[in-house]
């Protein structure tokens, strides 16, 4: 879309909080009413699961409920949505505070596809469940337990069995975070 | 191909991250599902999000292309709808009382093409036929699929047998009047299910020199004139050759595709004969035979695939039952089996 629009939301309270473009946001908003398919201003689970190719994404779950732990309610509104998407922005030299396209926010937004009950530490049971979530029935459920216990013992510095999230970031040192973890769209 | 393997790292969760995100972005599927992007405005809708104020001068345009669609050529367009239609069942009807002779489907063929014609004048249609020589007069034509109105521009070229099921109301009335001049396939809502049942009658059909081809969208939905997705192998079960023809409307005169789950019958009619014109392009394809180490869903993906190069479209795997439903879950072991391919295990 390339006219110019008029828009029914605040774009300034989005403008502060998501360093995306003007143009951008315009086409965000129509997909996030073209989402909407109950035309009422915030999208449902139903809603996000009615992309297909999300809803065949193994980890589709994890990332949907990532935008409703950002609303912390049963809605997503747009603002909420271009705050989760905002992550996904590559990561600029000049970085500022409260951007949301930060290595570590980047880090953490990964992080909590991990942490399933929330207590900002990954147990060897939920980075079993996501690995199973990942494999499907296609490893034996031995081959991935050693891996999660191969994957723990690794990252693991405290001895706590446990994954931390000063841990999970010094596991990623040597990871490309930004180019894994930033789509060229939102540049 | 075991070299290319490598243990898990942690961070190979970001994969799924970006391309869950990227979906949310922008899929392949869903848009099929609503009209096509225009890249400028061709005055004819001013939806809330898109094409909004620009300025003075083109709202008047608009305006005036406004009171030109409406009071000039729609009145035109309906008079000649309703005698193409009145012709369709009169002649039909005198057709009926015809024996079955080569003579009655030489008569039905000129009257089929002459009302045919008449109904996409009132379109304003304006359709370029490809490579005539390849079409045929017997078997199983298969097309992509953007709205009803494809069986009448296609129709207008040659005549086919139609197959789908038996309607109710006014589309029951065409189905009826058309079945008293030749041999038709509707099907009964109760026989549908019966694969079966399907497949035998369509067979009988085609092996019939004296029935006319049958016209098939083996996409089973309309999708938006943007892609080609999933051909349902059914029609490929019934022969072992299949005449492809691809359909491509110019979307800058008006927008051809019927969004069933959104406008009704009636609506989407309205909206064509509002338009400035059905600009479209026929391509025949040659015949396609399917090779003998070949499955059903093979033929069709080689068919559709095809289409899709002819006609300018996407050719996507989807199916096109997704503006419906929503993705099966059993869909996730691909992209699973994908990603335990590449992990090595001990």
């Amino acid at each position: 879309m390339d006219c110019p629009g008029v828009l029914a939301v605040p774009l300034g309270s989005v403008v502060v909080f998501t360093p995306i473009s003007h143009n951008q946001i315009v086409r965000l908003y129509s997909r996030f009413t073209s989402l909407d398919k109950g035309g009422n201003g915030f999208l449902s689970r139903e809603d996000f699961l009615r992309i297909p190719e999300l809803a065949i994404n193994p980890l589709g779950d994890r990332i949907v409920h990532a935008f409703f732990t950002e609303s912390n309610d049963e809605t997503v509104n747009f603002r909420q949505f271009m705050r989760v998407l905002a992550r996904f922005r590559p990561t600029k030299t000049n970085s500022n505070k409260n951007k949301l396209n930060t290595r570590e926010e980047k880090l953490k937004f990964a992080f909590r596809m991990y942490d399933l009950d929330g207590d900002d530490r990954i147990s060897k049971d939920e980075l079993l469940a996501v690995l199973h979530m990942m494999v499907g029935a296609n490893i034996s459920e031995e081959q991935l337990g050693s891996i999660a216990d191969r994957t723990i013992l690794e990252a693991d510095k405290d001895g706590d069995e446990q994954i931390s999230f000063e841990e999970f970031v010094s596991a990623m040192e040597r990871v490309d975070v930004e180019q894994k973890m930033s789509i060229r769209f939102l540049h | 191909m075991t070299d290319l393997k490598r243990e898990f790292h942690i961070s190979d969760i970001m994969y799924f991250a970006k391309c869950g995100a990227e979906a949310v972005i922008e899929d392949d599927v869903t848009k099929r599902f609503t009209a096509e992007e225009l890249r400028t405005w061709n005055f004819l809708t001013r939806t809330t999000h898109g094409h909004q104020f620009i300025s003075a001068r083109l709202t008047g345009l608009w305006v005036l292309g406004g009171i030109f669609r409406y009071c000039l050529l729609l009145p035109y367009r309906v008079v000649l709808l309703s005698v193409g239609l009145i012709w369709l069942f009169v002649s039909t009807a005198v057709v009926g009382c015809m024996g079955d002779s080569p003579m009655k489907r030489k008569v039905n063929q000129y009257i089929s093409l002459m009302a045919h014609r008449i109904l996409t004048r009132a379109c304003s249609a304006v359709v370029t036929y490809h490579d005539r020589e390849n079409m045929t007069k017997n078997g199983i034509v298969v097309a992509n699929h953007t709205s009803p109105i494809d069986v009448i521009v296609l129709s207008c070229d040659n005549c086919y047998a139609m197959v789908g099921q038996r309607h109710s109301g006014f589309l029951g009335m065409v189905q009826s009047a058309l079945a008293r001049a030749t041999h038709h396939v509707w099907f009964e809502r109760s026989e549908v299910k019966d694969r079966h049942l399907v497949a035998q009658r369509l067979k009988e059909h085609v092996t019939n020199k004296n029935k006319l081809p049958i016209l098939i969208f083996p996409e089973g939905t309309c999708i938006n004139n943007t892609s080609v997705m999933m051909f349902k192998k059914g029609s490929f079960e019934v022969s072992d050759t299949v005449y492809p023809v691809a359909i491509k409307y110019d979307a800058r005169f008006g927008d051809a595709f019927w969004n069933s789950s959104k406008m009704g019958m009636v609506r989407h009619v309205l909206d064509i004969l509002t338009s400035w014109a059905l600009v479209a392009e026929v391509w025949y394809l040659p015949p396609v035979t399917r090779k003998k180490d070949e499955n059903a869903v093979q033929f069709a993906n080689r068919v559709k695939k095809e289409i899709a190069r002819k006609g300018g479209l996407v050719d996507l795997e989807w199916d096109g039952q997704l503006k419906r439903m929503k993705a099966k879950d059993s869909w996730k072991s691909k992209p699973q089996e994908d990603f335990s391919k590449i992990i090595k295990v001990d």
